[in-house]
C-alpha cells in the first residue's frame, strides 16, 4: 500500500437540517479520506447519522438538509462548487450507490438487463446493442448464474441476494471512482450475506474503486474493510485500520460496541455481555463535553467540560477520547466473566415434548381452497420433534423461510399444526390456542420479533402487562397493580413507564415491556421469535442479559429463534438446525459449534460475520437460495446446495440420523468419522493470542 | 429499514405532544382550514338558520314571484314568491340531517360488518364480501331509485337508502385495515392470554381503526350529500314544500331561463358544501393517516 490514490477527501463537514425546532447539526466536523481500491467501513448505531453522512458526501440531501461547512473533493473535483446539473453528471458515472433494500431500488416493470444497459447508454454513451452486451457482461462479473437469461427477467423473479448482485452490477457499470454502500447486506440471510461480501471485496480490488461501506454490523466491517470509522451521534469517535480499531481500540465507545456482540466461543454461563447504558443523544440535546461521556464508564470530570477533538493517537489511528493513553494501558477488556456458572450435565425435567410436528399450508385461500385442496402444498414444517427441559434454552437456527417461526407458532398454537403431538408437562395440547384452557395458556408465552407491532399503540404499557395477570392469574385489582410494578422493575424499566403509550418508548423499551407481558403469566416456557433482531447492538446486549437473568430467577425455558448464530450460541444450551422444514442437527451448543457438524451447519457457521479480524473462517459458501417449500428436493433436502454432496445417494435417499456422544445427532449420509476428518479443527480457527476471553 | 424508522422516530416529534403536530400539519394546508370553515359554517346555519331566516320558508308572496336578488330578497324569490335565501338556510338542516344520519348508519353497520368479516375470515368473510360486491356493482342512483320507488319517498327512507348504499364501501375499508391489524403481534399476544373475540375486536383492533374510520366517514358524507341532493332533484326524496336543495334545483329547472337565481343559489349551496366536505376529508386524511394509506 505505498502508492495510495486519494479518491474522496472530506474536510470538516457539518450537515445541518432545517427543522421545526430550528437548525440541527446531525453530522459534525467529519473528516474522511477514502483511497482507490479500499473499503472504508463506517459503523454506527441507528440515529448516529451514517446515512445522512453518506448522502451529504455525494450532495444528495433532502430539501431541508444542507452542508453548513466543509469541503468535499472527488479526485480533485470540488463537489461543493458544482451546480445541481453538474452533480447529476457525476451521480451514476463517477459515484454510485447501493442501498439496503434491493427490491425497492429496482424498477419492477423493467427487465434487469435493460436497467443495467440504461446506465451504460446514459453515462457511457453506448448504443443500445453495446449497452445490452455490457449488461450481460456485468451480470457475469457479479457471478450471476446464466446472465443471458437473468438479463431478460424482472425483479420479482429474482431472490434478494440476486437482486443485490444486480444492484452491484449496475453500480459498477460505469466503473465509478466512488461507490457508496448503505447496509447492502442487512436484509439478507447470513449465508447470502457472506457470498455478497466476498463478491464486493473481490470486485473492489479488481475495479480499484473506493468504497464507503455503511453498516451497523461490526462483524461485516471486520470482514470487508481496510479502514474503519466509528460514528456516534454525528461525530467520528475513532478511526483507523481494522487491526487498530478492533484489536487496539482507543475509545470506550468502540470497546463498548465490541463488548455488546456475543462471541461464538463463549456462552451465557461464561460471560455476560457488556451493554452500554443509556441512549444515543439526540442532535438537539447534546452533552456539553464529550458526547459519549454520559454513557462512558471511564468518565471523569474533565470529560464533561470540553468536547475532546479527534487526535492522532498512533500513526493513522484517530480517537476522540482524551484518556486514550490510559486506555492503551488498560488493554482490551471487553466482557465480564461470570462466576461459578459451570453447567451440570444433569438434564432437568421435561417441560415440552413435540413429536412429529407437521404444518402444511395450501397456497389457495377462501372459497377457492375448496377445489384446490391437495394442490400446491407448502410444507413449512415437515416432521420435527423436539424436547425442552426446565430452565433450559433451545436455540433454533436456519435461513429465513426454513420453517423455524412456523414451528414455534405451531407449538404455541397461533398456527394449527397439521399433525403431530404437543405435550406440555405431560399433558397433550390441542393444536389451536383458542382451544387451550387458561391453565395451559399461562404456561406458554411468547416474545415477538417486531417491537413496534407487539404492543397495542392505543394501550398504555402497563395495561398490556396487566391483562395477562387479570386473565390468567386471577389477581385482585390491587395485586395486579403491585405485580405490574414488580414486573417493570424486573425488566429494568422505571415505574413511570407504566402510564406511557408505546410510541413514547424506544424499540428496546418496547421489547422490555413485551418481555414483562410474557412473564406476567409466569410461564414455564417462553418462545422468543427473533426478539432482538431489529434492535441496535448495545440494546441487543442488554436484552440478552435480561433474558439470561430472568431465566435464572424465574426458571423458565426458552425456545430462542434467531438467524444471528452468535446470539443463539450465547443464549442457548441446545441448538437445533432447521432447513426446509426439517431438523438436520441437534445437540448441545458446544457440540453443534465444533466439528463434526452437518454440512449445512458448517456453511451457516462459516458465514457468521465475526468482529475480530484475526479469526480466520473457512470459506464455505452455499450456492443459490433456499428452494421453495412447495417443491422440496428429493432425498436429502439439502443436496441441491450442499458443498459436501457425495453422490447419487444424496439425491435418492433420505439421510439417516447419526448419533455422537449422548445427545449430539446429525442427519447426513456422510459418516460422522468422515465428517470429523474433513472438517478438521473447525471453522473458527484463531491465530495465536487472538482475543479469546476465557 | 428498521434503521430508517428509528432515525425518523428519533428526529421526529416529542412524545408528549401527540396532537400538536396534528394541528401543525393542519395549518400547513390552507385548503383543510377552508374545508373545516365551510363545514362548520353550514352546521352553524343548520342550527341557527330558522331563527336567522328573514321569512318563513313556506311563506308565499305571489305578487313578488321570481324577483331577482335585491335588498329585500337577498337571493331573490321563486315561482311562488318564497324567499330563496330563507329556503336555502332552512334547507341546510335537511341536507345535513339526512346525509349525516345516512352516513352515520353506513359507518356504523359498515364498521361492524368489516370488523367481523375481516376478523373471522373464511367462508363468512367470503359470503359477506361477495354480497357487498353485488351492492357495489349496481349504480348507486339506480339502486336508490328502485328502493325508494318501492318504499315510497320520505325523509326516513332516504336515510335508510343512503346508509344501505354506503355500507359496502365502509365495510371494505374497515375489513382491509382489520386484515392488516389482526396479524399484528399485539393481537396475537391477546390470543395467547386467552382474550375473547369481543375484547380483541373492540378493545385491541377498533381503537386502531378509528383514524381510518374518521377519514372514510368524511368521504362518505360528501358522497351522501350529493346522493341526497340527486334524489331530491328527482323528486324521490323529501317532498315539497320542503326546502330541500336538490328539490329546489329540480323545481327551478322550469324557470331557469327567466330566473337563473332560482337555480343558482340552491345549486351553489350544494356545490359549496360538497367542496367543503371534500377539503375537510382530504385534510383529515393528511392529519390522521400521515403515512399516506389510501382508502379505496
Amino acid at each position: 500500500m505505498n502508492e495510495r490514490t486519494l479518491v474522496l477527501d472530506v474536510e470538516d463537514m457539518t450537515v445541518t437540517y432545517r427543522t421545526e425546532k430550528g437548525p440541527l447539526d446531525t453530522v459534525r466536523n467529519v473528516n474522511l479520506k477514502i483511497y482507490a481500491g479500499e473499503i472504508y467501513g463506517l459503523v454506527g448505531e441507528s440515529g448516529s447519522g451514517k446515512t445522512t453522512l453518506a448522502h451529504a458526501v455525494v450532495r444528495y440531501l433532502p430539501a431541508n438538509g444542507f452542508l453548513r461547512s466543509g469541503k468535499i473533493c472527488l479526485s480533485g473535483t470540488d463537489l461543493m462548487s458544482l451546480s445541481k446539473m453538474e452533480m447529476r453528471e457525476i451521480w451514476g458515472s463517477r459515484i454510485s450507490m447501493v442501498h439496503q433494500d434491493p427490491s425497492s431500488s429496482i424498477n419492477p416493470a423493467i427487465q434487469i438487463g435493460e436497467q443495467i444497459a440504461e446506465v451504460a447508454r446514459i453515462h457511457l454513451g453506448f448504443s443500445r446493442k453495446e449497452a445490452r452486451v455490457r449488461a450481460v457482461e456485468m451480470l457475469n462479473k457479479v457471478h450471476m448464474p446464466d446472465p443471458e437469461a437473468v438479463a431478460k427477467r424482472y425483479a420479482h423473479q429474482l431472490s434478494g441476494g440476486m437482486l443485490q448482485r444486480v444492484l452491484i452490477a449496475t453500480a459498477l457499470t460505469t466503473n465509478p471512482e466512488l461507490l457508496i454502500m448503505d447496509e447492502p447486506t442487512t436484509a439478507l440471510d447470513v449465508t447470502t450475506e457472506a457470498v455478497i461480501l466476498d463478491l464486493i471485496k473481490d470486485l473492489m480490488e479488481e475495479y480499484n474503486t473506493a468504497v464507503l461501506y455503511i453498516t451497523h454490523n461490526l462483524g461485516v466491517v471486520a470482514r470487508i474493510s481496510n479502514q474503519v470509522g466509528v460514528l456516534y451521534a454525528g461525530e467520528i469517535m475513532e478511526e483507523g485500520s481494522i487491526t487498530q480499531v478492533f484489536k487496539n481500540n482507543l475509545h470506550p465507545y468502540t470497546r463498548g460496541l465490541l463488548g455488546c456482540v456475543p462471541r461464538v466461543d463463549t456462552n451465557k454461563r461464561d460471560i455476560s455481555l457488556k451493554a452500554i447504558p443509556g441512549y444515543i443523544p439526540r442532535p438537539d440535546n447534546l452533552p456539553r463535553g464529550c458526547i459519549f461521556a454520559p454513557r462512558c464508564d471511564l468518565v471523569e470530570e474533565a470529560c464533561t467540560v470540553e468536547r475532546p477533538p479527534l487526535v492522532e493517537a498512533e500513526e493513522g489511528h484517530l480517537t476522540a477520547c482524551r484518556r486514550f493513553e490510559e486506555l492503551k494501558k488498560i488493554g482490551n477488556v471487553v466482557a465480564d466473566t461470570r462466576a461459578g456458572g459451570s453447567k451440570d450435565d444433569k438434564l432437568g425435567d421435561l417441560v415440552l415434548e413435540a413429536r412429529n410436528i407437521k404444518k402444511y399450508f395450501t397456497a389457495a385461500a377462501g372459497l377457492s381452497a375448496l377445489w384446490q385442496r391437495g394442490r400446491s402444498v407448502i410444507k413449512a414444517v415437515d416432521d420435527i420433534s423436539i424436547r425442552m427441559r426446565r430452565s433450559f434454552t433451545m436455540g433454533i437456527v436456519g435461513e429465513s423461510g426454513c420453517g423455524k417461526t412456523t414451528l414455534a407458532r405451531c407449538l404455541i398454537g397461533l398456527e394449527e399444526a397439521t399433525s403431530g403431538e404437543i405435550e406440555l408437562e405431560g399433558e397433550l395440547l390441542p393444536y389451536s390456542v383458542a382451544k387451550r384452557p387458561p391453565e395451559i395458556l399461562k404456561k406458554m408465552q411468547m416474545v415477538f420479533q417486531n417491537p413496534d407491532a407487539s404492543l397495542n399503540p392505543q394501550h398504555p404499557a402497563g395495561s398490556s402487562v396487566a391483562r395477562p395477570l387479570i386473565l390468567l392469574r386471577n389477581l385482585s385489582r390491587k395485586e395486579v397493580g403491585d405485580k405490574v410494578k414488580e414486573l417493570f422493575q424486573a425488566v429494568n424499566l422505571p415505574e413511570e413507564f407504566i402510564e406511557r403509550l408505546p410510541h413514547e418508548l424506544s424499540g428496546g423499551e418496547k421489547q422490555r415491556v413485551a418481555i414483562a407481558r410474557a412473564f406476567a403469566a409466569d410461564p414455564a416456557l417462553m418462545i422468543c421469535d427473533e426478539p432482538i433482531s431489529s434492535l441496535d447492538v448495545s440494546v441487543q446486549a442488554s436484552l440478552m442479559n435480561l433474558l439470561v437473568d430472568l431465566q435464572e430467577s424465574r426458571g423458565a425455558s426458552y425456545l430462542f429463534i434467531s438467524h444471528d448464530l452468535a446470539a443463539v450460541r450465547h443464549l442457548s444450551d441446545w441448538i437445533a438446525v432447521v432447513y426446509l422444514g426439517r431438523l438436520w442437527e441437534i445437540g448441545s451448543a458446544e457440540d453443534v459449534f465444533v466439528p463434526p457438524y452437518h454440512p449445512y451447519t458448517e456453511a451457516l457457521l462459516s458465514a457468521i460475520p465475526i468482529p475480530d479480524p484475526d479469526v480466520k473462517q473457512e470459506t464455505i459458501r452455499l450456492r443459490g437460495s433456499v428452494p421453495s417449500a412447495m417443491d422440496i428436493p428429493s432425498g436429502c433436502r439439502f443436496h441441491t446446495r450442499c458443498p459436501r454432496k457425495i453422490g447419487a445417494i444424496c439425491e435418492q435417499q433420505e439421510p439417516p440420523w447419526q448419533q455422537r456422544g449422548n445427545y449430539h445427532q446429525i442427519r447426513c449420509h456422510i459418516p460422522i468419522e468422515e465428517l470429523l476428518e474433513i472438517q478438521g479443527e473447525g471453522l473458527l480457527k484463531k491465530s495465536a493470542g487472538g482475543g479469546v476471553i476465557s | 429499514m428498521e434503521d430508517g424508522k428509528n432515525m425518523i422516530r428519533q428526529a421526529g416529534v416529542s412524545p408528549f405532544s401527540k396532537l400538536q403536530p396534528v394541528f401543525r400539519r393542519l395549518l400547513r394546508y390552507p385548503m383543510t382550514l377552508i374545508g373545516f370553515a365551510i363545514v362548520f359554517f353550514f352546521i352553524f346555519i343548520a342550527v341557527f338558520g330558522p331563527t336567522m331566516a328573514p321569512y318563513q320558508y313556506t311563506e308565499q308572496n305571489l305578487p313578488n314571484k321570481l324577483q331577482p336578488p335585491s335588498e329585500e330578497y337577498v337571493f331573490g324569490t321563486d315561482q311562488f314568491g318564497r324567499d330563496i335565501f330563507s329556503r336555502v338556510i332552512v334547507g341546510s338542516r335537511d341536507v345535513l340531517m339526512v346525509a349525516g344520519s345516512g352516513t352515520a348508519m353506513a359507518v356504523f353497520f359498515g364498521m361492524l360488518l368489516g370488523l367481523i368479516s375481516g376478523y373471522r375470515g373464511g367462508w363468512f368473510d367470503e359470503v359477506i364480501m361477495r354480497l357487498m360486491d353485488v351492492i357495489l356493482s349496481i349504480p348507486p342512483l339506480l339502486l336508490a331509485m328502485v328502493i325508494l320507488f318501492s318504499l315510497g319517498p320520505s325523509r326516513l327512507n332516504v336515510i335508510i337508502v343512503v346508509g344501505f348504499l354506503y355500507i359496502p364501501m365502509v365495510a371494505r375499508v374497515v375489513r382491509s385495515v382489520v386484515l392488516d391489524l389482526k396479524t399484528r403481534q399485539f393481537v396475537e399476544a391477546a390470543r395467547l392470554r386467552g382474550e375473547g373475540s369481543f375484547y380483541i375486536l373492540f378493545r385491541e383492533i377498533l381503537p386502531n381503526i378509528m383514524p381510518h374510520l374518521a377519514v372514510e366517514a368524511s368521504m362518505r358524507f360528501s358522497y351522501s350529500i350529493f346522493l341526497v341532493a340527486s334524489l331530491g332533484f328527482l323528486g324521490l326524496g323529501v317532498q315539497p314544500p320542503s326546502p330541500d336543495w336538490g328539490l329546489m334545483v329540480g323545481e327551478a329547472r322550469t324557470w331557469f331561463y327567466q330566473a337563473r337565481w332560482v337555480l343558482f343559489f340552491p345549486a351553489g349551496a350544494i356545490a359549496l358544501l360538497v367542496v367543503g366536505v371534500g377539503f375537510m376529508s382530504d385534510g383529515l386524511r393528511r392529519m390522521l393517516l400521515p403515512g399516506g394509506v389510501s382508502n379505496e
